[in-house]
């Protein structure tokens, strides 16, 4: 006798439709999604019915940058106020959270024994939980830009975007530098995302990879915030988070976020390549 | 004496491989400078130092301070630069550092005098190259101070081959009393903020007194004390700045000539390296002469040291004769800030023209303005006065120009522009003709041009404002030219131009007031010079980073490929193409040194229902993640059907598995649990038989609730039913009987048995003897990591009627072994 027939396709395993069904009906999937549109109509409504800010009046030349004036002036600024809100840390989270408990919270749920040995093959278990996590992190952040613009388009206009210093813009150009903003943002929070990753296929504590993410960039932001140590901020992936400001210029400059989005990409493919080498050789006893 | 050569050696082997590791400490020298003072021919002790380079000879540059630094303050330069491979030399000026004298401003006599005997000394030292005895080839490069030495020493020294000048004067005179009038006349207005930082930066003397002069030179100090006590700018002081201002000799200068220029620099303001190039243009237009208008200055803005450095040391080394040829093109820095962001003062993008176009531009753009006569106040003690850039703050003065500047109401008149219909790109001083009546005859006026977005905020450009003042002023009215700050900005359509005149800023003297002055356009326009500029391309080094990048990228995808771990050739063992599981000398040693398993052998027949059975902690569970793939062995191997078992091998579909405990997506249902599992396992082209599962787990209507909410027997069952989907050949279960109730159980067992009824296999591992016994046709008995016993239950009872598994296990491993019974 032989073996018996084997219905099975290693190229059918945990497809990335399939992650897609398991982890979009998730309570961190659907708070993320009510955060980031909260954060726009906590922010209309603050400007709406807050205390106004403009009593001061008589203020020598009203040299303030007024930055609250700047995102009500119309539906892209609004935006852009938002991203820059969030960009710094609430979308960090959220990409750590989506990448960091990708594969720890399989361990943690007992799920991820079972996958492997239905059997998905471990690089194929992880290439699946990156693309899929990217790609939550990635419609969070639409989301975000999305929700946002129609928001700032139904309380303050549709105005194209402007800068006080880099004059007004046409709407089709503040739909370009939108979307470079956007896609240069998504390429910043690759670093969070890698350590996260990285993280998740190292522990079983979901919780763990998140938290490791968050308080690294926390702490390179911190040194990045150290001016004593000059051009040696330079090497921290997170220095070229806010490059993006780049794009508002009359001319998009390019050097410093062409520099941090290959730094942000390199070191994503590090944090990735460790975490499939590791998880190769891992043994799973979770 | 052996090891006293071998010590030689050693120090020998050190000095020849790690030159680059210890860059040598440059050497001290001392060289008698000029004369100590006019009465007093005692030569000044230049303290000097000189870094030679790895060849010698090698041409020599010689490196200047700026104000208040010394020998030291530029001594990373000087290693960069020796790099290059020139001997350099940089020296104490007088008064400074370690050297003797008195500061004479860079007098021809004095200070000048010494870069002359530094020449001399340098002629005679073997590690420079001379053309004639006497005559070293040798260049000069500074900045400020620094730079102003450059320029005169290669006006009065024949012997100097090349100067590099940054952000330094033209004329003494005009830089400290600003005067913007064209044609400049009389005597401009008091940068008194400047002039004193300035001047208290030479009062420090070496024994800590506290004098009135500190080492500034007798005639400098009263000169100083005049017109800062008294606003009074006398003759004699006039001959002492006309005669330490390069404008005295840059006909002389027929060098290679590079000239750095700031445009955060309200101290020595573009149009001081204006003068400078155009004079020595005029005087010697083949001589090569680059002009660079950088982003930085002594107002701070953003310092492109980096890339100054190289500039300069290119122009040295080539017109030095020891590098690649260099371009006299101009070249301009283009600030662009971001009102989104403090993050830096805004990014720096390099353009370029072949020809210098000057502060006129190549071209003007007039743009009309509207504004009627203002009347304008010029308070009282001049206070309280507008702040435009704040001298000695460094990287903050821009910032105030930008954002904070203050524009007094009543003492500014304002002439503003429609929106432009065109952007424009403004390269030079614009220029703007005003016309002013005040019964005050001796008017002191700041004009500036200021930016004014979509938001209304006007944006003064890097914080410069043009001093003006006119004495001749009478209630008629008196027109002037007025040439505003040099900058290079873009503005762009839409926005709008102003013209902002106002009677008083922080940095400068103010008349003691009050006047009240009308101000009003002569002609309703103001003339933007502009120039066509090229983007520098900065594609090598923009897109440098993201190239390699990829590159690196690659290669670690290239890695992570290569090191992926593939199953070892003899996979398959066709004599086990029969047998559901075999494990052939299974060890596994934990790191740590914990042996789990040591060499498990046994062969689990098809068909057959086999228990593996042992106390906890006997390496059941360890075995069976082996088998799965989910740790890899130490050692030895697991087949199913004849194929080696590892991670993510094919064969290991053909087991269904329950282990230690189920596992759920808490947030699904139960049915949508198992659904998802199936989908997720690849076994498309197998029939779930998901009705016969869900029979089997008797969860009922609760099949369709969270998993959350199922007790652990619940979740124990669904677990099972999930290792049965599909029907595998094999069927490993562990433990499969925790948490279930006594009849649950006895179903359980009907379930085993009825599924190995057709030709599958189950193994169960368990620690309960008894109950395997009831269910089991077979058993492997492991204990302590070992396999101890394995054969039928039948064979294992024989000859001992009555006898029980729990009797004969206890046997086995001999008394005073903990066995769990049930």
């Amino acid at each position: 006798m032989t073996a018996p027939t084997l219905h099975y396709s290693a190229r059918e395993t945990l497809t990335i439709r399939t992650e897609l069904i398991r982890q979009v009906r998730r309570r961190r999937t659907l708070v993320a999604v009510l955060l980031v549109v909260a954060l726009p109509l906590i922010v209309v409504a603050a400007v709406q019915f807050g205390p106004s800010s403009s009593g001061g009046g008589g203020r020598f030349g009203a040299g303030d940058l007024d930055l609250v004036g700047l995102a009500t002036s119309g539906a892209w600024n609004f935006t852009l106020t938002m991203l820059l809100f969030s960009s710094g840390f609430l979308l960090i989270i959220i990409a750590a959270l989506f990448l960091g408990d990708s594969v720890a919270s399989e361990a943690s749920w007992g799920t991820l024994r079972y996958l492997l040995v239905a059997p998905v093959p471990r690089r194929r278990l992880l290439r699946t939980k990156v693309i899929v996590g990217l790609m939550l992190t990635g419609a969070v952040l639409v989301i975000l830009v999305v929700a946002s613009w129609l928001i700032g388009a139904i309380t303050f206009g549709t105005a194209p975007l402007t800068s006080p210093l880099g004059g007004a813009l046409t709407t089709g150009e503040s739909f370009e530098r939108m979307a470079i903003i956007t896609g240069y943002i998504a390429i910043t929070l690759l670093f969070a995302a890698g350590i996260a990753f990285l993280m998740s296929v190292l522990t079983d504590v979901p919780l763990g990879a998140v938290g490791t993410a968050v308080v690294l960039v926390i702490v390179l932001n911190i040194l990045d915030a150290i001016e004593a140590l000059g051009g040696l901020r330079e090497l921290l992936p997170t220095h070229y988070a806010t490059a993006w400001v780049d794009a508002l210029n009359p001319v998009v400059t390019w050097n410093q976020m062409a520099t941090g989005a290959a730094y942000n990409t390199f070191v994503f493919a590090v944090f990735i390549g460790l975490a499939f080498i590791l998880f190769d050789r891992k043994d799973i006893v979770s | 004496m052996m090891r006293a050569i071998g010590g030689v050696g050693l120090v020998l082997f050190a000095s020849v491989t790690l030159p680059a590791l210890a860059a040598p400490t440059p050497e001290a020298v001392t060289i008698a400078g000029g004369p100590f003072s006019a009465l007093d021919s005692t030569p000044v002790e230049i303290d000097a130092d000189i870094y030679l380079p790895d060849v010698v000879p090698a041409p020599a540059v010689v490196l200047a301070h700026g104000f208040g630094g010394s020998k030291a303050s530029v001594s990373e330069e000087a290693a960069d630069l020796r790099d290059r491979g020139f001997t350099v030399l940089t020296y104490s000026a007088r008064g400074f550092g370690s050297s003797t004298g008195l500061i004479s401003m860079n007098a021809p006599d004095f200070e000048i005098a010494d870069a002359s005997r530094i020449i001399d000394y340098l002629a005679t030292r073997p590690e420079v190259v001379t053309t004639t005895p006497g005559d070293p080839v040798v260049g000069f490069a500074g900045g400020s101070y620094g730079g102003a030495l450059a320029l005169m020493i290669a006006g009065y020294d024949q012997r100097v081959d090349a100067v590099a000048a940054d952000i330094t004067w033209n004329n003494l005179e005009t830089s400290l009393f600003g005067q913007s009038l064209i044609p400049r006349d009389g005597v401009g207005v008091f940068k008194q903020l400047w002039s004193g930082f300035f001047f208290s930066t030479g009062l420090e003397t070496a024994d800590g007194q506290v004098t009135q002069c500190g080492r500034f030179a007798p005639d400098w100090c009263a000169a100083y004390s005049t017109a800062a006590a008294d606003g009074v700018l006398t003759d004699e002081a006039r001959a002492l700045m006309a005669r330490s201002s390069p404008a005295s000799v840059t006909d002389q200068i027929s060098v290679p000539t590079m000239l750095g220029g700031g445009q955060a620099d309200s101290l020595f303001p573009l149009d001081q390296t204006n003068a400078n190039a155009e004079q020595i243009r005029a005087a010697h237009p083949d001589a090569p002469l680059k002009v660079v208008w950088h982003a930085g200055g002594h107002d701070g803005g953003i310092a492109e040291q980096d890339r100054l450095r190289e500039l300069t040391a290119d122009w040295l080394a080539f017109h030095l004769g020891i590098g690649a040829p260099v371009s006299t093109d101009f070249q301009a820095s283009r600030v662009q800030s971001s009102a989104f962001s403090d993050r830096d003062q805004g990014s720096v993008t390099i353009l370029s023209s072949p020809q210098y176009p000057g502060i006129d531009g190549t071209e003007a753009i007039v743009v009309d303005l509207t504004g009627p006569e203002q009347n304008v106040l010029a308070p009282a003690g001049g206070v309280p006065a507008a702040l435009s850039s704040l001298p000695g703050a460094g990287g903050l003065a821009s910032l105030a120009g930008s954002f904070l500047s203050l524009a007094l109401p009543n003492q500014t008149a304002t002439f503003i522009s429609e929106p432009l219909e065109q952007p424009v790109s403004i390269v030079g001083a614009p220029r703007v003709r005003l016309s002013i009546s005040s019964d005050e005859p001796d008017v002191t006026l700041f004009a500036s041009l200021r930016i004014i977005g979509p938001t209304g905020q006007p944006v003064l450009p890097q914080g410069l404002v043009s001093p003006i003042r006119v004495t001749d002023v009478n209630p008629q009215g008196r027109v002037v030219e007025v040439e505003l700050p040099t900058i290079l900005t873009e503005v762009a359509a839409g926005e709008r131009v102003a013209v902002v005149v106002g009677t008083t800023d922080q940095a400068y003297r103010l008349p003691p007031g009050p006047a009240v002055y009308r101000i009003g356009l002569a002609d309703g326009q103001v003339s933007l010079p502009t120039a066509p500029l090229t983007e520098v391309s900065g594609g090598a080094s923009v897109w440098l980073w993201p190239i390699l990048g990829v590159l690196a990228i690659a290669l670690i995808v290239g890695v992570v490929v290569i090191i992926r771990p593939r199953p070892g050739r003899d996979s398959t063992d066709d004599a086990l193409a029969d047998v559901p599981l075999a494990c052939v000398g299974l060890t596994k040693q934990f790191k740590g040194g914990v042996r789990a398993v040591h060499d498990a052998s046994f062969q689990v027949p098809r068909g057959a229902v086999v228990g593996l059975l042992g106390p906890n902690g006997a390496g059941k569970t360890t075995t069976m993640r082996m088998v799965m793939g989910l740790i890899s062995p130490t050692e030895g191997d697991a087949f199913v059907f004849g194929e080696k078992s590892h991670a993510g091998a094919p064969t290991l579909a053909h087991i269904g598995t329950f282990i230690e405990g189920p596992g759920f997506l808490p947030h699904l249902s139960g049915r949508r649990n198992l659904e998802l599992y199936w989908r997720a396992s690849g076994r498309a082209g197998q029939d779930p038989r998901f009705d016969e599962v869900l029979d089997i787990s008797g969860l009922g209507t609760a099949i369709d609730r969270k998993v959350r909410t199922y007790s652990q027997g619940m979740r124990q069952r669904l677990g099972i039913a999930q290792a049965m989907l599909g029907m595998p050949d094999l069927l490993l279960l562990d433990e499969p009987t925790n948490g279930l109730d006594p009849p649950q159980i006895r179903e359980m067992r009907e379930v085993l048995r009825s599924y190995a009824a057709d030709g599958r296999t189950v193994v169960i591992s368990s620690h309960l003897l008894s109950e395997v016994e009831q269910t089991c046709t077979d058993v492997v008995v492991m204990h302590q990591g070992t396999v101890i016993a394995q054969g039928s239950v039948a064979e294992l009872l024989a000859g001992r009627s009555g006898a029980r598994l729990e009797d004969i296990f206890m046997e086995m491993v001999g008394e005073g072994h903990e066995v769990v019974t049930s």
